[in-house]
């Protein structure tokens, strides 16, 4: 995954609250099977109006989504963040996430950051004219107006985005354990390997 | 020094720990990865993007299942999409390795059933697949749990998951059940009772008399919906019945390994003394044959109830949540369960599609009809379950008594290939999920046992079995 340090770009200042996983990307999409190509989908019932936000000059392809409180509720779909990292999405601001989500999210290398709602609501704001910066080495979302927002992060989950490290990744830092464990079962219990 | 009692799921957890980070998340090896047509495209196309091979090609089994069509068995599917992820289930598996049961092979079914009938799944393992019913294997006693698609790719490039352990809870149920009460009923009946999200966070484990006499197709049926509680998992420790069913299967050990396998499988059930962090208990003599009434599996009632009245209900957000699941199944409180007419009968599903499940729907079904108007689909768990089934005259009963018998697959459970159950039509269903739209859209599901379904096919409403086997 790209690793992510500081990312400076236009914000889409949607704000809505309760965005559930049917309007980010609606169930006639699960069918897809790739990751790709889900952005076409993403927001559908919002996008059917043409002067809809997401698909402005400014906005289309920006690379940062300020939302409302509990972004992301509703189904497990994965196909949430892929849709969003789809349309171009790898941060999103919101004053907080739906749980599964925010797993999901995270295991697609993008980066979800809470502020109170005051903090969103100035975003918002900037956000209509002006780019956002957001260091996750520092934790602080800055505007060009000498705003400056410290947000909290698990320090695991920021290691892996700032290495650019998927689970995948770090588990295979791990192979060698990996290894032993399969050969001292296979040597204790060889009766559970699958007979062919 | 003894050591410290240790439950059947912390025995399974300890003996599958790779290793263990500072805050408690553990690196668990996966001994057996069940995979299918949804949840899988994504997984491979991850694993392509970054070059990783599948690490244990050779633990990892493949089955199309959930689109395959129920009919017609040999043509190609019509609907592009499920067309689609079916020959890229195959394709991938060619691709990296992975033994692929083709659609129309005798051994193809639901990803839940053809495990253990092949001795895929045995006692004391960690089996996942990216469907959350994955719990049905946890009947042999082995941590069996749905996981998602970045996970599926996880599993397939390096045989572990990170995971926290879970909580434990202990369901109890003790004494003899009722004449025509199965183990759908018990299920239902616990989930009724703790709720459905009841079990969140925690790993199930059933015992007592009433489980232990369960075969293993009662174990699994059990098992299958730990998860519609809220729990990740459920077990039942590994005893002679599952020993028993175990032996001989072709992918099981044989001869000496078997033994050595079984001495171990023994040492796996919970400690005298050993601790659960939560207990509930149930009585099997309080058990009557369950059916759902509303949108969650939690709204279930004995089929001598009724319709509840949504202001019946103690908490406010329940009462609303009633009212609602009743004005989207069309139901009026007050209305006995026994009165309510379906159109639709589906006996199928991981839960209840495997041979004794048809075996108790075909013993309700023998010399009886289903009424003009009433559409009755059984759709056996695997080619082999219908094999079985034709051989001892079961699809004769069904097909004499006006029912469709069908191809393997999930089928009306989840509705994505083309058994759908129509909008605004109720369905008496064996499977596991009555949820919104779960079965077509507008679909109105009822949940409950095949015996139950059986005889609401022959009546055209929902009826209490135990009066028509008198
Ligand atoms: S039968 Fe239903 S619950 Fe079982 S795996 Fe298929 S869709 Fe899921």
């Amino acid at each position: 995954m790209t690793p992510f340090d500081t990312l400076t770009g236009i914000a889409v200042p949607f704000g809505q609250e309760n965005v559930d996983t049917d309007i980010i990307i609606p169930a006639k999409y699960l069918k897809s099977v790739t990751r790709t190509g889900l952005g076409m989908g993403a927001f559908d019932s919002i996008r059917q109006d043409p002067d809809n936000i997401f698909d402005t000059q400014r906005n289309a392809g920006a690379p940062i989504l300020i939302a409302g409180d509990n972004f992301g509720c509703g189904s497990s779909r994965e196909h949430a963040p892929w849709a969003l990292a789809d349309m171009g999405f790898r941060c999103v601001i919101a004053p907080s996430f739906a749980d599964i989500f925010s797993g999901n999210a995270f295991k697609n290398g993008m980066l979800l950051v809470e502020l109170p709602q005051e903090q969103v609501d100035r975003l918002m704001e900037v956000a209509k004219t002006d780019e956002i910066t957001i260091d996750l080495e520092n934790q602080v979302v800055t505007t060009p107006f000498q705003d400056r927002f410290e947000f909290d992060i698990d320090p695991f989950r920021k290691h892996c985005l700032m290495n650019g490290l998927d689970e995948i990744g770090l588990t295979e830092q791990l192979a060698g354990d990996i290894d032993a464990f399969e050969q001292r079962r296979s040597a204790d219990m060889p009766f559970l390997d699958p007979v062919t | 020094m003894a050591t410290k009692p240790r439950t059947l799921y912390e025995k399974i957890w300890d003996a599958h720990t790779v290793s263990r980070r500072d805050d408690g998340t553990c690196l668990i090896y996966i001994d057996r990865h069940l995979i299918h047509e949804v949840t899988t495209p994504q997984a491979f196309e991850g694993l392509r993007l970054a070059g990783r091979p599948v690490r244990r090609p050779d633990l990892t089994l493949a089955v199309p299942d959930h689109n395959v069509p129920t009919e017609g068995r040999g043509d190609p599917i019509e609907d592009p999409a499920s067309a689609k992820q079916v020959a890229l289930l195959k394709e991938n598996c060619t691709a990296f390795g992975i033994e692929h049961i083709e659609m129309t092979s005798r051994d193809q079914g639901i990803v839940h059933i053809i495990g253990p009938e092949q001795g895929f799944t045995l006692p004391g393992l960690t089996i996942v697949c990216g469907d959350s019913h994955t719990a049905t294997h946890g009947a042999f006693g082995s941590l069996a749990f749905g996981i998602g698609t970045s996970e599926v790719e996880h599993v397939l490039a390096t045989q572990t998951l990170l995971l926290k352990p879970s909580r434990t809870m202990a369901v109890t149920v003790e004494g003899e059940l009722g004449f025509g009460v199965s183990a759908k009923d018990i299920t239902l009946a616990i989930i009724g009772k703790t709720g459905a999200g009841g079990g969140t966070g925690h790993v199930i484990e059933y015992r007592g008399s009433a489980i232990r006499a369960l075969s293993m197709e009662g174990r699994m049926t059990l098992c299958n919906m730990a998860i519609e509680g809220g729990a990740r998992a459920g077990l039942v420790a590994p005893d002679e019945t599952t020993f028993t069913y175990v032996k001989g299967r072709d992918r099981a050990p044989k001869g000496e390994e078997f033994d050595r396998a079984v001495a171990y499988w023994r040492t796996l059930p919970t400690d005298e003394g050993a601790a659960f962090d939560r207990e509930v208990f149930l009585d099997a003599a309080d058990i009557a044959p369950q059916v759902s009434w509303g949108t969650s599996p939690e709204d279930v009632l004995p089929i001598t109830g009724s319709v509840p009245d949504p202001s019946s209900f103690a908490e406010e957000s329940k009462r609303a949540a009633a009212a609602k699941s009743l004005d989207y199944m069309g139901l009026t409180p007050g209305t006995p369960l026994s009165e309510i007419p379906v159109e639709n009968v589906f006996i199928g599903s991981c839960t209840n599609a495997r041979i004794e499940d048809l075996r108790a729907a075909a013993a309700v079904a023998k010399g009886r009809r289903a009424p003009q108007g009433v559409r009755v689909m059984v759709v056996p768990g695997s080619g082999r379950v219908k094999a079985e089934a034709e051989s001892e005259g079961l699809d004769r009963i069904f097909t004499d008594a006006g029912f469709e018998w069908r191809d393997p697959g999930c089928s009306a459970c989840l509705a994505m290939n083309p058994d759908k159950v129509p909008p605004g039509e109720r369905c008496a269903s064996t499977s596991n999920r009555n949820f919104v739209g779960r079965q077509g859209p507008g679909a109105r599901t009822h949940l409950m046992s095949p015996a139950m379904a059986a005889a609401a096919a022959v009546t055209g409403r929902i009826t209490d079995v135990r009066e028509l086997m008198r």
